[in-house]
């Protein structure tokens, strides 16, 4: 668990992530106000659909890919801003889809990818 | 089409970036500075620029010592380029970058390459679980999210883990436990190195206060731990281990791993510079002379990036690459070049005594180098230890063909977490060193790009 090292001094400001509404410091990265609001888990892989959450916190591992306006983004590289709508990186069907064809699935991803 | 064209273009605002940045600037160059963060100081100082008199505190002197280097850039003409994704460098000094989602790019005669480190994969089962985090991602939520982890268990060995612990115990929250990797034969190995520490005595007074500062914390320090795994089924709820012929558990779900860092080559890689495998500090660095000339002549590397020294050093590494630049640009004389340097050189010397002692007595455990077969060590496509061994039997000499066996590498990390436990593996089962094993190749876009991003970046070329 994450807590706070002191109370907040600058602008707080809401935003939602997976239908749930938090308040955080303006500009403070997503990655870090989500941790510090109990929330660990921000999205399961395509391989197995197991969960996962932030990992390096300096952009370099991908763990904590979320989507904003439809971009999938790194959530500790992406700034809190007042109204952010964020979401979870919607659940694929492992069992539908055999891993062999998964090649061409993840390059896909990939390029829609913003760091 | 015009394009912006600067002497020399630097990637990367931690100290190494910054001081060369400086001294460029300083000597009459044009400069530009390209930075992923939206403020200057990398990881090490990062937001030391706008810190709390609280995170001052918690977090000490040597992250203070940032401030001297971020307001040196601030008032120098370098310019700053921040909240910046490089995504391509050609040999040739072009850099295509996107900033708030929008292509550009520019051209600079001197690159200097300061990516600095990321942590060594640390692969444990359970270490993908949520809760699992570095340990310097821990010390960057405090540097820039304000937040301290709480009853958290250290795991892995190292001086940045007891200067993360320390800086937990200042915040008021010691860590539950520090399972530490490093045993006693490692120590002793270290001793013969004794003399060179002593020589760098400074960091080796400050690592022995720190672990004082812990033991009258009351931190529990389990060393010469084993067999680590992190359990749980949604999210870490403990972690278990061996120690003195003992099997332990400690309830937590923050776990914190670290096995010290490594150079980030993932642009040199992608610049197709040589690399060679450094056996002290079991990886790739980039082959560079004295002054971080690499293997091509307009590109320098300095800092953690060319081979792991420290701040300190790496801040004297980017002064030394930004009077190599500009030397070989001819904007400073011979004799510049050499009087300026010489004191560097000296000084950068005495930094980098206390390494060989500290690389010896903090090596990566053996249960990372070499994880049991059912360990994840592809953390994007899940591949494990047993696949790579596998492969290895069906013949998989080096980590870009492991890649076309089984996706270790392919995922949007690019290999960052996996490739040298890759190479480690297969330099192992087929009895091949590190160094001809190899390292995964990087192709361009270095960190992923949207799709328009791409077509504006296209567009521009043809215009
Ligand atoms: S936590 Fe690693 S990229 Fe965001």
């Amino acid at each position: 668990m994450f807590t706070p090292l002191e109370t907040a001094s600058g602008r707080q400001v809401t935003f939602n992530f997976d239908g749930r509404e938090f308040t955080a410091q303006e500009g403070t990265p997503l990655a870090a106000a989500l941790l510090g609001a109990g929330v660990s888990e921000f999205r399961s892989t395509p391989v197995s659909a197991s969960p996962r959450g932030p990992f390096c916190m300096m952009g370099a591992c991908f763990d904590c890919l979320v989507q904003i306006d439809d971009v999938t983004v790194q959530a500790c590289m992406t700034p809190v801003r007042d109204g952010l709508v964020v979401k979870r990186i919607p659940r694929p069907d492992v069992s539908a889809e055999p891993h062999d064809s998964a090649p061409q699935g993840s390059e896909n991803s990939r390029e829609a990818l913003r760091a | 089409m015009s394009r912006d064209i600067y002497d020399i273009a630097i990637i990367g605002a931690g100290p190494a970036g910054m001081a060369a940045a400086i001294e460029a600037d300083r000597r009459g160059a044009s400069v530009v500075l390209l930075d992923e963060q939206p403020r200057p100081g990398g990881q090490i100082y990062r937001n030391v620029g706008i810190a709390t008199p609280r995170q001052r505190e918690v977090l000490g002197q040597d992250y203070a010592k940032g401030d001297a280097l971020v307001t040196a850039l601030e008032r120098s003409g370098a310019k700053h380029l921040s909240d910046i994704t490089v995504w391509q460098i050609t040999g040739t000094g072009r850099i295509a970058y996107s900033r708030k989602n929008q292509a550009e790019q520019l051209e600079a005669r001197q690159v200097i390459v300061a990516t600095g480190a990321t942590e060594r994969p640390v692969p444990l089962p359970g270490w993908t679980l949520p809760g699992v985090l570095t340990a310097g991602a821990a010390q960057i939520l405090m540097k820039s999210g304000g937040l301290v982890a709480e009853d958290a268990v250290l795991v892995g060995s190292g001086p940045l883990l007891y200067l993360i612990a320390a800086q937990m115990v200042a915040a008021g929250s010691p860590p539950k436990a520090m399972i530490e990797t490093q045993t006693g034969s490692d120590l002793q190995a270290a001793m013969k190195h004794l003399g060179g520490a002593l020589r760098g005595w400074r960091y080796l007074a400050k690592g022995l206060s720190l672990i004082a500062q812990l033991k009258r914390a009351g931190v529990r320090r389990y060393t010469g731990a084993g067999d680590i795994k992190v359990l749980g089924s949604d999210r870490a709820e403990a972690v278990s281990f061996t120690w003195k012929g003992r099997e332990l558990r400690i309830e937590t779900d923050t776990v914190l791993l670290h096995q010290g860092v490594v150079p980030n080559t993932q642009i040199t890689r992608s610049l197709q510079l040589d690399h060679r495998y450094e056996e002290d500090q079991r990886c790739f660095v980039p082959v560079t002379d004295t002054f971080g000339l690499s293997s091509s002549p307009i590109v320098s590397v300095a800092g953690d990036g060319a081979g792991i020294g420290g701040a300190a050093v790496a801040a004297l590494s980017g002064q030394l690459a930004a009077l190599g630049a500009l030397h070989r640009l001819d904007l400073i004389t011979n004799e510049t070049f050499e009087t300026s340097s010489a004191p560097i050189l000296e000084t950068r010397a005495k930094e980098l005594a206390v390494r060989p002692f500290l690389d010896r007595a903090y090596p990566p455990s053996q249960q990372t180098l070499k994880p049991v077969d059912t360990t994840i060590i592809c953390r994007c496509e899940e591949v494990t230890a047993g696949d790579i061994r596998r492969y290895a039997a069906l013949g998989c000499k080096g980590p870009n063909q492991a890649k076309a066996f089984g996706r270790s590498g392919m995922g949007p990390c690019q290999g960052r977490y996996c490739g040298l436990t890759v190479t480690e593996i297969l330099s192992a089962e087929n009895g091949i060193s590190q160094q001809e094993t190899g390292a995964l190749r990087i192709r361009s876009p270095i960190k992923p790009v949207t799709l328009g991003e791409l077509a504006a970046y296209q567009e521009e070329e043809h215009a």
